[in-house]
Order: C-alpha cells, then structure tokens, then sequence
C-alpha cells in the first residue's frame, strides 16, 4: 500500500521503518532468553536454595525479627525522622533569616553534613563524641545517639526541602496574613509552613525511606541484643547458622516497608501534580 | 453630558454618618521608590470617616503602591501616613495592632488555600484578636452571609470561582472588624460576568457607612459609589474631586487622555443604555 504514496525517489531502499523495529525488538528478545539461560544452566540451585531458602531458618527468625527488628527500625528511623523535622525546619528558618550569620551557620550546616557519609556521622556520634568528651551521656543511650545521628544527617537535607517549600508559598500569603494583623512570626507558623509541608509531603516521604535504611548503620554502633535492628539481626543470624537465609528475610522485611511507602510517594506526587492543573 | 452632573449624591457630606472633623486616613508627603524607580513623589491625601474614595489611573501610576503605602505593606521611603488618628509610620506603633483595624482586599484574593471558607474567617479572628472558638464562628457565619456565600461556609477556596473567592476575602477582612477597607483592584482577575457579584457587596459596604479608599478601573462603581474620585498619574495624583468632575469632566489633559483611552466604550453603554460610541465629555 505504500507504493501508492510515496513518491519512487523518497523511498527508502532496503527495509522499510516498521521491519528494522521489529528485527530490533526481535534481538533485544534473543538477548534475554540466551543472558537467562545462562544464568539458570549454570547457576548451582541445591546451593542457592541451601544458602538462601531455609525455611528452617526463616521460621526460627519469628516473631523475633517482627517484634525485636522490625520493631528496632522503625523506632530507630522514626526517631531519627523527627531530630531531622525538628533541626531541618530549624534550619530553613535560618537560611531565609534576614540575619546573615544565620543565613551563613545554616548553609555551612547543610554543605558540610550533605557533603559527610552518614556512616562516618554515626562513628562520629558513636565512638568519637564519647572519647573527646568523656562522661558526657546522650539521653536515651543506643537509641538517643541513633537518632541524634540520623537526625543530623536528616535534617541537612530536610532543611533544603522545607526552605523550598516555604519559598513556593505565594508571596500574597505573607502580605494577607500580615494585612489580616498577623506578626511575621505567627503568619509563618499559622499561614506560611502548613501550606509549604502539604507541597513537600512526598519529598519528606522519601527521605523517611532513606532513613529507613540508612538506619542499618546503627550495626556500627556496638548494640546491646535488645537494641538490634533488622540488618544487625540478619547479619548476626546468619553468621550463627552459617546460612544467608536470616539476610534475605532482613530484606524482605526493608521491602516491607519500602514497597509500599515509595507507593504512597508516587500516589501523592500524581495528586499534586492533578491539583496544579 | 447626562446624568452624571445631576446625580444628587456627590456631596460627601450627605453619608450617613454626617461629616466629622478628623480624618480617618491622611497621607502627607508621602515618597515611595524602588532602587531608582520613584513610584511615588509627593502623595497628600485625606479621606474622611464614611468616605469612599476611588483612586484610578494608568498602570503604573502608583495607585495600588500608595494603598500597600496605606497599611504599611509598603514602607514609605518618606512621609507620613495616619490612619484612624494615628501615625503607622511612627516607629514606636505597633503595626501588627494598627493593620487590625483596617482590612485589605487583594487583586488576586489571597485566601489561605489549605483552609475552608469559615477556618479563613476565623484563623485570623483566633489567632489575632484572640477571640473564642463559638464567638469566632458566629461572627464568620454572619459576614459570610453578608457576602451571600453562607452555604459555602465548608468548601475550599479552590472550588469556588473568582467572584466567590472575592466577596469571601472580603467577609474574612470584614469579620476582624476593621474601620477602614483598602480594595487593590479588587476585581481586576475576575471574569467579566462575575465583577458584578463583587461590586454589589463593595457597593452594600459603602451604603453602611464604611471608610473605602478603592484602586479599581471600574468606572461605572467609581461613578455611582464614590464619593471621590482621584486620579494618579506619573506617582502624583493629578486630579481629586466628586465623581462627576472627575470622570465627567476633567480639568487636566492627562486625565482626559487617560480617560478617553480606556473609557470610551464602556462610558457609552452606560450613558446611552445601547451599544455604541460617545465621547466622555
């Protein structure tokens, strides 16, 4: 049928458009069944299923990895969340102060605690603070240093998000508030930062996923059995039984939560983009 | 040249109020310039208690600069501005307590987005005035119907339409009880057939005895309700007289000028009751 619209000199030698997309699709097929079947030939399954799929193991890792783990993370991370809320918002609040060394302490917080490894915070927080102030006791011990450190980290970032926030706020906002007899600090609080947390709800949302998993570096803290959580558990686990299965449990469990909390961010971001239009 | 010489209210002095010696907004030598822009340069102006007073002029002109000046959203760069008796660019007044006591309405309404109609009139009264939860609400419920929106008390501003959105930012700067109402081009971003909605509750305001002092291109409302018209040109006001004299016959050139330009299509329907062109003199 083409031949009646194309002109003989705009026709394309060799093969048309739709047959180079289908040998294409066509190869990218061939490539994955030869790269799958390479891997099921050759990988050893008996091993596999030995190293990750005991379900022995598994089962003796309840209810403890729910109540203790589980448990453990998610106070660690929640904690760590809200030390994070708390000194971002702080924060924030400095980098748009009409004082300038405000403005200044704020960005060198940001820069330097965005610029560290978290890991290299919680040594920090963990062995260093303790050696350079000897006697000094963080409140809460294990948990109050976990989030304090992930609290530090946190709130650099948070800080960023919530200062953006604030910033997409229209400016009319401020001038109502204020010609309505508001003080600038009240217009902020009442008006200006329940609107700028409803446009950061998703990127808050995120960063309490990485903090979810960033939470695992409380392994290199020295826990108490009691104060384990889910990537200490596993890891001990499965040195004690010589198996990888508690590691892939410890996972599914991080996927628990993951899952669906990265659901929850894409199902706010859709809504407020639906709302912008 | 009709009607607008014969209209018998142009007397300011027939509000219901009657005339009172101190005026409730006053404006002396006022300067306002952004970096090297003298937006305004020189501005004296009185308006007295029940006045309604309508300032026009070409964009640009400083018109809605001196009534941001009036509540000192903007600072002055120099002058002085009183308001109600009292001088707002004295440093030593509180201005938080002094802009309670005059309500603004914004060209593009301004209404808190994450609160119902009634939670945007009572935060402020709650928060500011300090007023009780049933007191606050009873006296939102009662602006709201002012304004004809009481069935709207628990809907988000985002669904209502311009009009809608107007008339409550005016309840909401009405429920703080306020002296005197400052209107930005209060119906400058609406669709054309819902200005009116807006205009006739502006309109009920300036029946009640309320001080207005309105920065509109709305000719028609600047005849019929002001008691004043001034126009502004270049951050000075050029002209400042009855409505009549004003807009019906202006001294200056400038005003002519400008009033010819944007006027003359609108000033023929109104005067002629049918479509057509006539000349505002």
């Amino acid at each position: 049928m083409a031949d009646t619209k194309v002109p003989p000199e705009l026709r394309k030698k060799g093969l048309t458009r739709s047959q180079k997309r289908r040998l294409s699709r066509g190869a990218q097929y061939v490539v994955f069944v030869a790269a799958v079947a390479a891997f099921v030939a050759s990988a050893d399954w008996g091993r596999l299923k030995n190293q990750f799929a005991q379900l022995d193991i598994a089962e003796r890792m309840f209810p403890d990895i729910i109540t203790l783990a589980l448990k453990n993370t998610v106070l660690y991370t929640v904690t760590g969340f809200a030390v994070g809320l708390a000194l971002g918002l702080l924060l924030a609040l400095m980098r748009l102060s009409s004082v300038g060394p405000y403005r200044w302490l704020a960005g060198l917080y940001i820069e330097i605690f965005r610029g560290l490894p978290a890991l290299l915070i919680f040594i920090f927080i963990g062995v260093a603070v303790p050696l350079a102030f000897p006697g000094t006791e963080i409140v809460g011990g294990t948990y109050g240093k976990v989030a304090l450190a992930l609290g530090l980290v946190a709130a650099a970032y948070m800080a960023e998000t919530i200062r953006a926030g604030i910033q997409a706020v229209p400016k009319g906002q401020m001038e109502a508030a204020r010609s309505l007899g508001f003080s600038p600090a009240r217009a902020m609080v009442s008006i200006i930062i329940p609107q700028a947390f409803r446009v950061i709800l998703p990127p808050l949302t995120n960063e309490l996923v990485l903090l979810f998993k960033d939470s695992s570096l409380v392994l290199f803290l020295g826990v108490t059995l009691e104060e384990r959580e889910l990537s200490k558990y596993g890891r001990d686990l499965a040195s004690q039984t010589a198996n990888s299965t508690p590691i892939l449990v410890a996972g599914l469990c991080y996927l628990l939560i993951t899952i669906p909390l990265g659901f929850v961010v894409r199902r706010m971001e859709a809504k407020a983009q639906e709302a912008v239009r | 040249m009709s009607r607008l010489d014969e209209r018998p209210d142009d007397q300011p002095d027939e509000r219901p109020e009657g005339p009172s010696g101190e005026p409730e907004i006053r404006v002396a030598g006022l300067h306002k310039s952004f970096g090297d822009n003298r937006v305004l340069r020189g501005i004296d102006l009185e308006i007295r208690r029940g006045e309604v007073v309508c300032v026009i002029g070409p964009s640009g002109s400083g018109k809605s600069t001196l009534l941001r000046c009036v509540n000192l959203l903007e600072e002055p760069t120099e002058g002085r501005v009183y308001v109600g008796g009292t001088e707002l660019t004295d440093p030593d007044v509180d201005i938080d307590a002094a802009r309670r006591r005059i309500g603004m309405v914004f060209q593009q309404f301004n209404l808190f987005p994450h609160l119902t109609v009634t939670e945007n009139l009572t935060l402020p009264q709650r928060r500011v005035l300090k007023r009780g939860k049933a007191e606050a609400a009873r006296i939102a419920a009662a602006n709201l119907e002012r304004v004809g929106l009481a069935e709207k008390a628990g809907a988000y501003p985002s669904s209502l339409s311009g009009g809608q959105q107007q008339r409550v930012a005016i309840a909401r700067a009405l429920a703080m009880g306020p002296e005197v109402m400052l209107f930005d081009e209060p119906t400058s971003a609406l669709d054309p057939e819902l200005v009116g909605d807006v205009l006739a509750v502006m309109r009920m305001l300036a029946d009640e005895g309320m001080t207005m002092m309105v920065v509109t291109h709305e000719m028609t409302f600047a005849r019929e309700v002001a008691d004043r018209v001034v126009f502004m040109d270049g951050g000075v006001i050029v002209e400042d007289g009855a409505p009549g004299q004003v807009i019906g016959a202006p001294r200056h050139e400038r005003t002519r000028h400008f009033l010819s330009r944007l006027l003359d299509p609108a000033m023929a329907d109104v005067e002629e009751g049918t479509p057509g062109r006539a000349g505002p003199q």
